[in-house]
């Protein structure tokens, strides 16, 4: 059974999208600049309006309010609290639901831990790089044990190397603890490294991408959006024939 | 470190002290009309001991701290109920918006017919002086938070109120300490008129008294005074606002 399930999904964005997210995969979800991808991302998420349905584990959650859907989502901006340090940052979920604080802060800890950050503890994220802010929001968003991991374009910021090295970590955090997630990138690196299935996203459209466009892809790193839309366009025409 | 930037600091206060006290030693104008500093100093010395300097201190501080404290409060509850929800916001923005121009001195005659002159009118003054620019402050605070930072702890599990009390407030903190920096001293400044006007106690009466005895020593020590208070009230609200929002900012 997928874990989550959109049926006939129609929005400004979109018109009768469908689309499957099986347990525990790593769904990537390819597009250009003003596909879509942040729009179905919220639409998982319960953040915007939309007709049809949303199911997590064969039930349908459209009524269930954002805060009660159990997700983890790494903004694009990441969307760090500024007025809390990491600590507090990543234990916030844990705080909303009332942990007792020797419990919270034990969570916050392995956490810490599991993305190497334990000595950013008491730091602001002002005080933060790009990668130590990444790892503290991926960190911050596992903190409440979500069903579901949403990642929007996390990289988008970073340099080539800071991007493979969290492109890895990503990865393993999410085989070992088997969260489901979807993660929207137009980067063709991120397709070629992370996704266990790629689907391609334009014009509100969406379609399975065959892994053999992916296999003869060197030199991926960096590549434009204008790129990615024709490996889209590419997928598109092979998806017509 | 401290002291050298404190000597530098002090250096042109003493040459202005010294400029002034040779000045009036000169008598080019008479003692009454242009005291020297040593002869202020004195008098500083004797409303102290008379008393006569902290009894009106106190009238005038009760009467700010009273209104400031009413005003701002109404002005912060207000600002979250109005920055908080839009309906609010927008179905009352338009009143505020026509009553926020208004010079705080322009009230006074109304309010002197409607609760009379009594120590009500100097508080009822800084109620209004101090409520509006806070209401503006607290309102743009909370409408300037990131909407992605209230996303995320909405996605995180927080309802609305506790969206509003662990997020949304403590980043609208400096905007709210913004209004309420400035309003500190500008409550004191309405306080002085007011009681120049129509209250018979405070500093500001104390100035007026003086003013027809031509003792322009007991003006220059109010004077002092009220500088210091502005001053105090404004330094004290910044140390606040520097130590709750220490580290993030």
């Amino acid at each position: 059974m997928p874990t989550i399930e959109l049926r006939c999904i129609s929005n400004y964005v979109f018109s009768n999208l469908n689309l499957e997210v099986f347990d525990g995969e790593l769904l990537v979800v390819l597009g250009p600049n003003g596909a879509g991808k942040t729009t179905l991302l919220n639409i998982i998420a319960g953040l915007v309006k939309y007709k049809g349905a949303v199911l997590f584990d064969g039930v349908p959650v459209d009524k269930t309010p954002v805060n009660e859907r159990e997700i983890g989502y790494i903004f694009q901006n990441l969307a760090l609290f500024p007025h809390l340090d990491v600590a507090s940052n990543v234990g916030y979920s844990l705080m909303i639901k009332g942990k007792e604080e020797k419990e919270k802060m034990q969570k916050v800890d392995e956490l810490l831990q599991l993305t190497k950050i334990e000595h950013l503890k008491h730091r602001y994220p002002k005080n933060l790089s790009g990668g130590e802010k990444q790892r503290v929001a991926l960190a911050r968003a596992l903190a409440s044990s979500p069903k579901v991991l949403l990642l929007d374009e996390p990289f988008n910021s970073l340099d080539i190397g800071m991007c493979e090295c969290l492109r890895k970590e990503i990865r393993q955090v999410q085989r070992e603890m088997g969260i489901t997630t979807v993660f929207v990138t137009h980067n063709l690196a991120d397709v070629a490294e992370m996704g266990d299935r790629v689907v391609a996203l334009n014009n509100g459209k969406i379609w399975l991408m065959p892994p053999e466009m992916f296999e003869n892809e060197q030199d991926t790193e960096n590549r434009s959006p204008q790129d990615c839309l024709h490996c889209v366009m590419d997928c598109y025409c092979k998806h017509a024939q | 470190m401290f002291i050298k930037r404190f000597l530098v600091g002090l250096l042109p206060v003493m040459v202005f002290i010294l400029l002034w006290e040779s000045i009036a030693q000169l008598n080019l104008v008479p003692n009454y009309i242009f005291p020297a500093f040593s002869d202020v100093m004195r008098e500083f010395y004797h409303l102290i001991v008379s008393g006569i300097l902290l009894a009106n201190l106190l009238c005038s501080l009760s009467r700010v701290l009273i209104g400031f404290l009413l005003g701002s409060a109404a002005g912060i509850a207000v600002g979250i109920v109005m920055g908080s929800k839009d309906v609010i916001d927008k179905s009352f923005h338009p009143i505020f918006s026509l009553l926020y121009p208004i010079p705080v001195l322009g009230w006074a005659p109304l309010l002197m017919v409607w609760i009379g002159i009594n120590d009500l009118l100097p508080v009822a003054l800084i109620f209004l002086c101090s409520f509006f620019p806070v209401l503006y402050n607290t309102i743009t605070g909370i409408k300037s938070v990131d909407r992605e930072v209230i996303k995320a702890a909405r996605i995180l599990g927080a309802s609305d109120r506790k969206i509003l009390s662990s997020v949304v407030l403590p980043l609208a903190v400096p905007n709210i300490f913004t209004g309420l920096r400035l309003e500190a001293g500008m409550a004191w400044r309405v306080v002085i008129a007011a009681e120049m006007v129509a209250i018979p106690t405070g500093i500001g009466a104390l100035m007026m008294r003086s003013e027809s005895l031509l003792r322009m020593d007991v003006i220059i020590v109010c004077l002092m005074v009220l500088s210091v208070m502005c001053l105090a009230f404004e330094r004290f609200f910044q140390v606040m606002e520097n130590r709750i929002t220490n580290g993030w900012r």
